[in-house]
């Protein structure tokens, strides 16, 4: 269990980080012009003066920033992320609402772009420089070069206003609220669009790196040594070149955990989504600091478990890290 | 666009008789459909939420689009643009200004089952709109009782004379009524009742998600007979605009109000039959480009030097290529939509004229040194990407006449901060509201002795001893004849003084399924009530 003491002081030393990043955002955060009431007058197309000068004291802008920082930082240290001024209600539960549908659209398309990359790395890297490899890698690079809100709109052009398949956006059908079994699938078929424009851009990436980390060890002396006992094809790429061509794929999952949510914001603004990204889109723009900071703690801790999550299953399948640590 | 495609379809109908044969094989779709239809969904685009729903708190459209079909105003605007009782039944003034007297509807509830009384209209007006809702506490700032004789009269006292038809053209958005026994405890602005509204209006709030939807149903009870014809209203969030012209589309969306879709896309639904997309029943909310100009600057406190930037740029170019039928030329701060108060175009204008921009900055001093006179900072409002395509085309028309123009992008509240707050600009551009009268939130981009920080007000480091009391004595003016001339007076010294320019006028787009009846029918329908609103098969 080296392993997780080596993953436990990790997160220990995450927490520093944690306050650090907080503490960043939200002097950051200062630099920019206006607070949150200059944010509302913007929304409600104006008031006088003496509005304003109430409301800042409504919000508890009228203390100095550092006292703000140390109200903010005190009540953190006690697990209160504090009240938030879009919402009116505290910033844990505006979070915990919005967290399912980002977590369900992230976990669907990394688990969609992890398999297909995975799947169609090895496909490319078999066949290399003949046309199954020219064609994924072509098709990978179409994917990545393009943007994923223009992947977002053509879908929903496609398989909503044509073919009417799927539905446009939103996360549930709000005209007739289904239970049990067929609300999950109404909520699945809303994801669909969503998880696919997703993950193809992750897909183009997870394919390139798996073709090349293929390559890459189907070249080592142990392939060679698996091939001369005289194993037959299948058996060496899934029991010797696959097991340890998934290291630098595993790398990336971790990696791209917290890119994912920042991702996301395109992607729930055009499908209408209700997730963080847009949660934290709104309150920079509504300079809703409480929200913010909340956010980047939650996403912190996201980013956090996922690479725990990692370094177990590295040392799962390269038993060697375990045995180092 | 502003014709309604329908009534051309039935006019059409009935002159051509080969239409009328036509119609013989399927004549349901050419009549039935003048028989109100009970019932069905009707689902509204919900751009940018807000903070809470309650009209009476805060005068936005944002608010209204669902606030004002749940609770009731005391006077909304007809067809005409006259002012129409609907909390209200009638009203009088003294003929000293200085007392309103409303003679409320009998019989109305709330949704809740409580009587509607006069003691809520006078809850309201002290605790709401005097104190917190924007633009009310202006208005209201001389109200200094309301009081209930009974429970249908509601007699408003004002320290100084308030016009009657200030009043009442101010009152459709500014005069929203809420349930004093819901509100009467604890801080109204944190009141629960604000994300759950409680009204007298024709539908009854059901369910808000947050960043999702909002539902709201039939109100049985609601006093006018027969109405409301809808069964549900759902408003969905939708924040990127493309998505929502897919949604359209799609369907899925019957209603998308206040130039919610993209220009381009906007162009292109009003060329699709399934759609009317037109600038009717938006006249209310008219809006004006503007460019504001901070007198801090020596450059820009020459007058010639504002006059020669105006000169400068060719607006009727800039609409006809950029914004379509959507936009026209502008006149200066009161737009030709204002039927009560439009002095006409004969005010001091500003006609492109390269030459003379030219002239009038040589005249100045400022001489063209290696082709640049002086450069001056931008600062656009980030509220519509109109506004984004007039900036670019403010620094390429001023870059031909030796202005060099850098533009500075912020979002909405840095924007406010740095323009009305911090100063911190050379030109600013956004939008001027006209709320149908220019004591509401026009006058103010002009009346000196503004607090610093107050949004859309005069910040420009500009003062004007006659342009004040013009506007001072116009506020006050209880005869409607002379406060029209004291507001020709006033456009015709700013024009001339021009310490803003509001050269293009333009009304929000509706865009609505050509299912829908009796939509777009008052000055100020995306806010209305919606209660005659029905959809056909």
């Amino acid at each position: 269990m080296r392993i997780l003491s080596l993953a436990g002081r990790r997160l220990a030393a995450s927490i520093p980080t944690l306050f650090l990043i907080l503490i960043g955002v939200f002097l950051l955060l200062q630099l920019a012009p206006g607070d949150t009431v200059d944010a509302l007058m913007a929304q409600m197309g104006g008031g006088d003066a003496a509005t304003a000068e109430a409301l800042r004291k409504f919000y508890g802008l009228d203390l100095s920033v550092p006292a703000q920082l140390g109200n903010y930082l005190w009540h953190l240290v006690r697990l209160d992320l504090g009240f938030s001024s879009i919402y009116g209600k505290p910033v844990a539960t505006v979070i915990l609402e919005r967290l399912p549908p980002t977590i369900l659209l992230m976990t669907a398309s990394l688990s969609f772009a992890f398999f297909f990359g995975l799947v169609f790395g090895v496909i490319a890297s078999r066949g290399v420089n003949r046309w199954p490899d020219t064609m994924i890698s072509t098709l990978g690079l179409i994917f990545y070069a393009t943007p994923s809100f223009w992947f977002g709109l053509m879908a929903i052009v496609v398989f909503s206003v044509y073919l009417q398949w799927l539905p446009p956006g939103g996360f549930e059908d709000i005209g007739n609220v289904q239970t049990g079994i067929w609300h999950v699938l109404d909520i699945a078929a809303h994801l669909v669009l969503p998880t696919l424009t997703l993950g193809l851009i992750f897909l183009a990436i997870y394919l390139r790196i798996m073709r090349a980390s293929m390559l890459e060890v189907l070249n080592l002396d142990f392939v060679r040594t698996a091939r001369a006992k005289g194993l037959d094809e299948t058996h060496v790429i899934t029991r010797h070149v696959l097991r340890n061509a998934l290291l630098p794929m595993v790398t990336l999952i971790g990696l791209q955990a917290g890119t994912m949510l920042g991702g996301s914001v395109v992607v729930e603004s055009v499908f209408s989504l209700p997730g963080l990204g847009r949660l934290a889109y709104e309150s920079v723009v509504q300079r809703d600091l409480n929200t913010l900071l909340g956010i980047v703690f939650v996403s912190a801790l996201l980013v956090i478990s996922v690479n725990f999550v990692v370094d177990l299953l590295y040392a799962r399948l390269d038993p060697r890290i375990a045995a180092e640590g | 666009m502003d014709l309604s495609r329908l009534e051309i379809n039935r006019r059409t109908a009935l002159l051509t008789s080969a239409a009328i044969a036509a119609n013989v094989i399927n004549p349901m779709r050419a009549f039935a459909q003048e028989t109100p239809r009970k019932g069905g969904v009707f689902n509204v685009h919900y751009g940018a939420e807000q903070r809470q729903l309650n009209p009476s708190i805060q005068a936005s459209t944002g608010v209204y689009i669902i606030g004002g079909k749940i609770q009731e105003n005391l006077v909304d605007l007809d067809a005409s643009g006259q002012p129409v009782g609907v909390l209200a039944e009638s009203w009088e003034a003294t003929p000293d200004g200085k007392t309103v007297t409303f003679k409320l509807r009998k019989g109305i509830t709330w949704h809740d089952g409580k009587p509607f009384t006069s003691e809520d209209v006078a809850f309201t007006a002290m605790n709401m709109w005097k104190k917190i809702l924007n633009y009310g506490s202006t208005l209201q700032l001389f109200l200094t009782a309301v009081d209930t004789p009974d429970p249908q009269t509601a007699i408003f006292r004002y320290e100084r004379p308030m016009p009657l038809n200030l009043l009442l053209r101010a009152l459709p958005d500014l005069g929203y009524v809420s349930a004093k026994h819901l509100y009467e405890s604890g801080d109204i602005r944190q009141n629960p009742t604000n994300l759950a509204p409680v009204g007298t209006g024709p539908f009854k709030f059901v369910k808000y998600e947050r960043g999702q939807y909002i539902i709201a149903d039939r109100n049985p009870d609601y006093w006018r007979p027969n109405a409301p014809y809808l069964d549900r209203i759902v408003w969905k969030v939708i924040t990127d605009r493309a998505a929502a012209a897919a949604q359209m589309e799609a369907g899925e969306l019957h209603y998308s109000p206040f130039s919610g879709l993209t220009i381009s896309d906007m162009a292109r639904l009003g060329k699709d039959k399934r759609f009317i997309v037109s600038t009717k029943g938006n006249e209310g909310n008219a809006r004006t480009n503007t460019i504001e100009f901070n007198f801090r600057r020596k450059e820009l406190a020459d007058i010639r030097v504002r006059r020669a930037i105006a000169h400068a740029i060719n607006v009727p170019f800039f609409i006809e290529n950029f914004l379509g039928d959507f936009a026209k030329l502008g006149t200066g701060p009161i737009p030709s939509t204002s039927t009560d108060f439009y002095p006409g175009p004969n005010t001091p204008q500003y006609p492109y004229d390269k030459a003379k921009a030219i002239a009038l900055l040589d005249e100045a001093g400022f001489k063209a040194s290696g082709g640049n006179r002086f450069s001056l900072k931008l600062l656009p409002a980030p509220w519509g990407e109109d506004i984004s395509l007039w900036s670019t085309f403010i620094q390429q028309s001023l870059g031909e006449v030796g202005i060099q123009v850098d533009i500075v992008r912020n979002d909405g509240g840095g924007f406010l901060k740095q323009v009305y707050d911090d100063h911190a600009f050379d030109l600013a551009t956004g939008w001027h509201q006209y709320r149908n009268d220019p004591a509401v939130s026009t006058t103010v981009w002009y009346r000196s002795g503004q607090p610093k920080g107050a949004p859309w007000t005069n910040q420009w480091g500009w003062e004007d001893k006659t342009v004040d009391k013009t506007i001072d004595d116009a506020a006050t003016e209880v005869d409607p004849a002379k406060r029209k001339a004291l507001y020709a007076d006033f456009v015709k010294e700013v024009n001339t003084e021009l310490p803003v320019w509001m050269p293009i006028e333009q009304i929000f787009v509706t865009v609505i399924t050509a299912k829908a009846r009796n939509h777009s029918n008052t000055p100020r329908w995306g806010s209305a009530s919606w209660h005659d609103l029905w959809l056909s098969a």
